[in-house]
């Protein structure tokens, strides 16, 4: 019984964590911040991160990491204008920024497996060259792009299109989560991700290929990556090399608050998608009670910091 | 007699496992005390928990008299209770003498004084008629032999009561055991107590003049060495006849299955050949180090094979694990936590690893399934455990080791290629293990075991053939051999 109950709560601990803190900022600010506009900013807000987090939670389960996300959210967005400035149609425009992702997935996926570098050492050359690389195709500026239908994947819903509920970009990110969620739980190549971060001798003596298994991990963060960074360009509505500085850490925070485990063979989907609500409902909160920027910073380190001793604690608790 | 040591009635649990039910203990100054039991049997919990490593859930101990409970190893070292584990816990970088004194450094107002260190290490080191090791010395570019008397001299360092020395001579050639052999008696004469852990009965013979027999955790017997037969001790050790343990069904030996000629790996083996037919337990006998895990390793694809050939149903070709799964043959690793099982996976999907299609659609594995599969060969292979969606480290080790084995029944492999497969599990589950091997032979699977421990070899197999050196010797009938004509052929030089 101990330990179902210590599994419930690890399934629904990300949950309470976000219940408690939309209870929390709604006690403080039921004007502004419990209101349905302020519900679809958070999930505006959460959406380019949630989105990479979505490949992130693959690769931490693994047992990796990946560093150059935020790099890669820049040089989608770079790579979606540039090709639209050149008069691409928005959907080849897109999938060429995916391409650009995934090149550097198949990059980081060679390196990890041939090489035999770590994932840290690999992703941290690339969170430079991958932002060089976005600097580089747009001369150093931001990259203006013709209005095409890719603007508005993140910008509230006119009158007339009301019925769709949700403006389009939530909907990819949701459609993405549920292919996903599915592929790590009920794929035969979901469970053998589980197997390789968990033991890789082990996954390896059962005779999982390591290296096509952590192939097509890092393809599939980094296409996740761009396709986030597609997201972002439409949030932008420019090519802009230096946007997502810093972002590889609030998804990376966003899958272990939602309860991954960096030694791997742990995380989920849904897990990791609450933990991108919690970071943006903290700060979406923090603006709402107009604290200064330094202390939200402060409010969402602790936050991280809280939700990893929380599982630490449960895992002793069981142990 | 008047004890320095008595430890009674330790009790100490892991989780769901018990590792130590109630054990009675003790050590007089001057004496040798051996330690035997089965691996598993709690002889390494119950050492830990003597130096402090591990806090008893019960029971009381004695040191001189008076109540002992370390907090940690060191306050252990410091009362004056010393462990020699078959890992050498040395700082391999630093110099002899700064390992022998290790955690007791003298000072001087604050800073090192190497004067009395030299000293102090140069004494322990001449008390043991070592002065042939240089203190200057790196300890890392010592024989693991010398290694081992410096971490004897960092106990006399401590001035230790009693000194307890796990496996010592697992490492170590013919010539080194005679001088640790000297060496224990050296420190037998200054008075010290010294409990010997081993399973060979030659040794507690020579150097023991009492024995304490440990089984599943309970201290079972022993008295004095010259008072007991080999056999006595044995059965003291298994708790059973020979003869219940290891069932042994009619067996029909019938095609090969599997062969190997001249096989070679980077270093180990060396030139193995052999046939594995259907229908027989092909036992593989030698030292640790002997290449025993390399053969079987490089017959699975997990070591490159640099000569020779694998030919599995007549199929020779490049070995992967996947190539060997895909051709129905399974391994069970010697090494069931660093790689035999993923252990914060849950029991059936480390069960279920290898062979997850047939589970689901195409390509997709549904949970239902898992679990209905998983419960099965639960079942079969009577693994007790709660719900098969638990995390399969909260089994006992031989819980855990029959998982492993059910995963190549799971997969229905005809070639099963088992490294020590009882190793470190309680004699229930070793004799479930036995039955379970005796019953995969006699449905015409085979099975290629490796194992260190003969008896067990000697009552599973048919044909038993011993690894030395990297070479593999002839296959021989097992009713043509016996312990002592195995073990010469293991230990011999040429």
């Amino acid at each position: 019984m101990k330990e179902n109950v210590s599994q419930i709560v690890k399934k629904l601990g990300p949950i309470f964590g976000l219940l408690a803190v939309v209870i929390l900022f709604s006690a403080l600010r039921p004007a502004t911040f419990a209101t349905l506009d302020n519900l679809q900013i958070i999930l505006l807000q959460t959406a380019v991160v949630g989105t990479a987090a979505l490949g992130m939670t693959f690769v931490i389960i693994s047992g990796g990491i990946d560093l150059s996300v935020g790099s890669v959210v820049a040089l989608s967005t770079v790579t979606t204008a540039t090709l639209l400035a050149r008069g691409w149609p928005p959907l080849a425009a897109a999938l060429g920024a995916i391409v650009a992702g995934l090149l550097v997935g198949l990059f980081i996926g060679t390196m990890v497996t041939k090489a035999g570098l770590t994932p840290f050492i690999t992703t941290l050359g690339l969170w430079g060259a991958v932002r060089g690389m976005a600097k580089g195709l747009a001369n150093e500026q931001t990259v203006i792009a013709p209005d095409t239908w890719l603007n508005g994947l993140l910008t509230s819903l006119p009158e007339d299109k009301k019925w769709m509920l949700f403006p389009p970009g939530i909907w990819i990110l949701l459609v993405l989560a549920v292919i996903m969620a599915c592929v790590l739980r009920y794929a035969i190549w979901g469970r053998h991700v589980f197997a390789v971060g968990s033991n890789e001798l082990t996954a390896r003596l059962c005779g999982i290929s390591i290296t096509r298994t952590k192939l097509g991990i890092y393809l599939l963060g980094s296409g996740m990556a761009a396709t986030a960074g597609i997201l972002q360009f439409s949030y932008l509505t420019v090519g802009d090399p230096t946007t997502g500085t810093g972002m590889e850490l609030d998804v990376i925070a966003a899958v272990v608050i939602g309860g991954a485990s960096l030694a791997g063979g742990e995380g989920s989907i849904l897990g990791s998608l609450i933990g991108a609500l919690i970071m943006t409902s903290v700060a979406n909160g923090c603006t709402k009670m107009e604290f200064p920027n330094w202390a939200q910073e402060i409010v969402t380190g602790g936050i991280i910091i809280t939700a990893v001793l929380i599982d630490r604690f449960r895992r002793k608790g069981i142990s | 007699m008047t004890f320095v040591l008595s430890m009674n009635g330790i009790r100490k649990s892991f989780g769901a496992t018990i590792a130590l039910a109630g054990v009675d203990l003790n050590a007089a100054a001057g004496e040798v005390l051996a330690l035997v039991g089965e691996n598993g049997a709690g002889k390494s919990t119950l050492m830990k928990t003597l130096s402090g490593a591990y806090k008893a859930d019960a029971g009381e101990m004695f040191l001189e008299g008076r109540p002992y409970h370390p907090a940690n190893p060191h306050a252990a070292r410091h009362a004056g209770v010393c462990m020699i584990y078959q890992e050498l816990s040395l700082a391999p970088h630093l110099s002899v003498e700064e390992n022998i004194l290790l955690g007791i450094e003298p000072r001087r107002f604050g800073v090192m004084d190497w004067k009395t260190v030299r000293k102090r290490a140069a004494d322990a080191l001449a008390e043991l008629g070592h002065k042939d090791i240089d203190p200057r010395a790196i300890t890392g570019s010592l024989s693991i032999a010398r290694q081992q008397m410096v971490e004897i001299a960092r106990a006399i360092a401590s001035g230790c009561k009693v000194l307890v020395l796990d496996e010592p001579t697992s490492s170590l050639a013919a010539k080194d055991i005679e001088r640790l052999f000297h060496l224990i008696r050296t420190l037998k004469d200054r008075g010290c107590a010294v409990i010997y852990i081993s399973h060979i009965l030659e040794e507690v013979r020579e150097i023991g003049e009492r024995v304490t027999v440990l089984r599943d955790g309970k201290s079972v017997g022993g008295g004095a060495t010259s008072d007991l037969s080999d056999s006595e001790i044995v059965k003291l050790m298994a708790g059973r006849d020979v003869e219940e343990l290891y069932p042994r069904t009619h067996r029909q030996r019938s095609e090969p299955v599997m062969s190997l000629e001249n096989l070679s790996g980077k270093t180990l083996p060396r030139d193995a050949s052999l046939v594995l037919h259907r229908g027989e337990v092909f036992g593989i006998a030698g030292l640790i180090g002997s290449g025993r895990t390399e053969l079987l390793r490089a017959i699975f694809g997990l070591d490159p094979v640099v000569a020779g050939t694998i030919k599995v149903e007549q199929i020779s070709g490049p070995a992967s694990p996947a190539v060997r799964w895909n051709q129905a043959v399974g391994m069970v690793s010697e090494d069931r936590k660093r790689e035999g099982l993923a252990l914060n996976l849950s029991i059936e999907d480390n069960l279920v690893l290898s062979q997850l299609r047939g589970l689901g659609p195409p390509g997709f594995v549904l949970p239902r399934k898992v679990r209905r599969t998983a419960r099965e060969w639960i079942q079969k292979s009577r693994v007790k455990c709660r719900e098969t969606g638990d995390s399969i480290n909260t089994l006992s080790g031989g819980n855990q080791q029959k998982v492993a084995i059910a995963r190549l029944l799971h997969h229905d492999c005809d070639v099963l290629l088992l490294d020590e497969p009882t190793r470190g599990i309680d004699v229930g589950a070793k004799a479930e293990i036995y039955r379970t091997i005796d019953d995969l032979a006699r449905q015409g699977k085979a099975v290629l075991m490796v194992s260190s421990y003969l008896p067990e070899l000697l009552g599973v197999c048919d044909r038993i053939a011993v690894m030395s050196r990297g070479r593999l010797g002839p296959a021989h009938p097992v009713g043509e051999v016996d312990e002592l004509s195995l073990m010469t052929e293991a230990t011999k030089t040429s």
